[in-house]
């Protein structure tokens, strides 16, 4: 038997259903690869939880009534609760977390009868774009081993990649489903705010947290999307969306160009793979229209401060009471103080202090309020923008890969990484990174944007962009 | 550049006990980054309209869920517990 490994979702599912192997033998497959995995991709292992659920998609296999998912193999976030399964957020004020619910993306795919091979490590509660701000260690990148995978979903991006796992669940604030996906060579949807419930994702940045896939291809990142999306009780930001395939093609297609996105501070080779998708994009008939988002010099220091905002209020439940790590303390606010001082890493600590600070007496208005106030135009400069184009096309990150180490000591210059992801949150919109080429071994996404629940559009071009890779 | 008692002011409203080492690295990253953040004193004003959703109010049933299982796994959780409840230090 070829390796099973390679496959994508519907590959296997087509295999499944011709019984040229069952999803026994494609999970032992996977969980081979992830425990021989010298990539850290995995907090845990569910070993005993993917065989059962694998037994069981067998079942439904022979019963012949079985949908895309059924007894497909995938990695899961370690945001997003499983039950009955560690939740560590990559921190260790959960190490012993075990949680008690199932997160609503994860009920979804249990009905369809996916298979969970693992919890996959991420930066700590998903804080970080490179996967160093792991309590476990960083995430190493299958291209190039020296070079982190992303993040925060790190684990997420690099199993797939690394053929751990089929697909998996990210989560995406400012870029952490994208920006893994655009280092590891994977595609990686972020949905438009509100297209797929968040109850049971553990809360970073609650006004611009999504849950979205990481797949080998785009027809997968559709199939997994349209398994996830749609209404739920539970959260009460998510809409009423349903799915619907569109045939959209490039022939035609006003493509737009933000004129702000390619100034100093890219990479030159980069810079050059995102021209050149353009090109093609443009060869295939798409009308290539150059834009202005005038207010995107501000949006970096706008998400900086909004989101650790909103952290800061999100992590205040984290007191070593309710659960996770418990320091001993004197009274009550020493016990709060040393847990959180003793269980939050750097990073986690420093987005908490910027959030406390900014929403303080006296800063206030000057940071959270401008901070929303920007928003606001960073919103109109994409509303106006979607008059004259159907899609965006821009870098998803200014550089490729970076090496283990290089930018820790610098919390800025990690942040700057985020520049090109970090409106799309903002602006609740939907992105999508899939590769575009490489620089040597390390892969480069292009970001393709659009406009709110036109997740369609983008999935339906960036297949026709795989295509044309592939001549 | 933040000074020491600003930093360990923010460090008790955030409930983080720092050590020195940590409070001393803390001035130098935060002071760097509000720096940063002077960048929005460019941007054009405008009246905020903050984030609020636009559509309304979203109402449910008020119904029972029977959940006795779900309290037992909460207070699993919980690093100190008796008899079904979780144990708090003495705040007053």
């Amino acid at each position: 038997m070829s390796d099973l490994t390679k496959l994508t979702i519907k590959q296997a599912h087509e295999g499944l259903k011709n019984k040229e192997f069952t999803s026994v033998d494609l999970t032992k497959a996977y969980l081979e690869k992830a425990k021989k995995s010298d990539l850290n991709s995995f907090l845990s292992i569910t070993e005993d939880l993917a065989l059962a659920q694998a037994q069981e998609a067998d079942k439904r296999i022979v019963m012949g009534d079985f949908g895309m998912l059924c007894g497909i193999p995938c990695a899961i976030k370690d945001a997003i609760m499983v039950q009955g399964q560690k939740c560590t957020a990559g921190s260790k004020i959960l190490e012993n977390y075990v949680a008690a619910y199932d997160a609503t993306v994860i009920k979804k795919l249990k009905e369809q009868g996916a298979v969970i091979l693992g919890k996959t490590n991420l930066d700590e509660f998903a804080m970080g774009g490179s996967g160093e701000n792991s309590a476990y260690g960083p995430t190493k990148n299958p291209n190039d081993k020296t070079r982190v995978a992303g993040g925060s979903s790190s684990g997420s991006a690099s199993s797939v990649a690394a053929n751990e796992a089929c697909y998996s669940l990210g989560s995406d604030t400012g870029g952490s489903i994208r920006l893994p996906a655009s280092f590891c060579g994977a595609v990686g949807l972020k949905p438009t705010y509100g297209a797929v419930s968040r109850y049971g994702l553990i809360a970073f940045g609650s006004s611009l947290d999504q849950i979205g896939p990481i797949t080998k291809n785009v027809e997968d990142a559709e199939i997994v999307f349209k398994a996830i999306c749609g209404k739920d009780q539970k959260d009460a930001t998510s809409s009423d969306y349903k799915y619907e395939n569109s045939d959209v093609s490039l022939k035609g297609l006003r493509i737009g160009v933000p004129k702000e996105y390619f100034v100093k501070g890219i990479d030159k080779d980069v810079e050059k793979i995102i021209r050149t998708s353009i090109k093609k994009a443009e060869d295939a008939g798409a009308k290539i229209v150059e834009i202005s988002l005038p207010n995107t010099e501000f949006a970096l220091a706008c998400y900086y401060i909004i989101a650790p905002c909103e952290a800061s209020a999100n992590l205040a439940r984290f007191d070593g009471i309710k659960y996770g790590l418990s320091a001993n303390g004197n009274d009550l606010l020493d016990v709060y103080l040393k847990s959180r001082g003793h269980g939050f890493g750097a990073e986690v600590k420093r987005r908490i202090m910027i959030g406390t600070y900014a929403l303080s007496s006296g800063y206030y208005d000057a940071y959270y309020k401008k901070a929303q106030e920007v928003r606001q135009l960073i919103k109109q400069d994409f509303a106006k923008a979607f008059e004259k184009v159907d899609l965006i096309f821009c870098p998803v990150s200014p550089v490729p890969a970076i090496k283990i180490g290089e930018r820790t000591g610098d919390p800025l210059a990690m942040y700057l990484m985020d520049i090109y992801t970090v409106s799309v949150n903002l602006a609740g919109l939907p992105g999508l990174s899939v590769p575009a080429g490489k620089i040597g071994d390390l892969p480069v996404g292009l970001q393709i944007i659009g406009n709110h629940f036109e997740e369609n559009k983008i999935l339906s071009v960036a297949r026709e962009l795989e295509k044309l890779a592939e001549k | 550049m933040i000074s020491k008692e600003e930093v360990e002011h923010i460090a008790e409203l955030s409930r983080l006990e720092l050590t020195g080492e940590e409070v001393e690295k803390m001035q130098k990253d935060l002071s760097s980054i509000l720096d940063y953040f002077d960048l929005l004193k460019k941007a054009p004003r405008i009246k905020a309209e903050f984030n609020a959703e636009k559509r309304g109010n979203e109402l449910r049933k008020d119904e029972i869920i029977s959940s006795y299982e779900m309290i037992d796994k909460l207070i699993a959780d919980a690093p100190d517990k008796k008899d079904g409840y979780i144990k708090v230090k003495s705040i007053l």
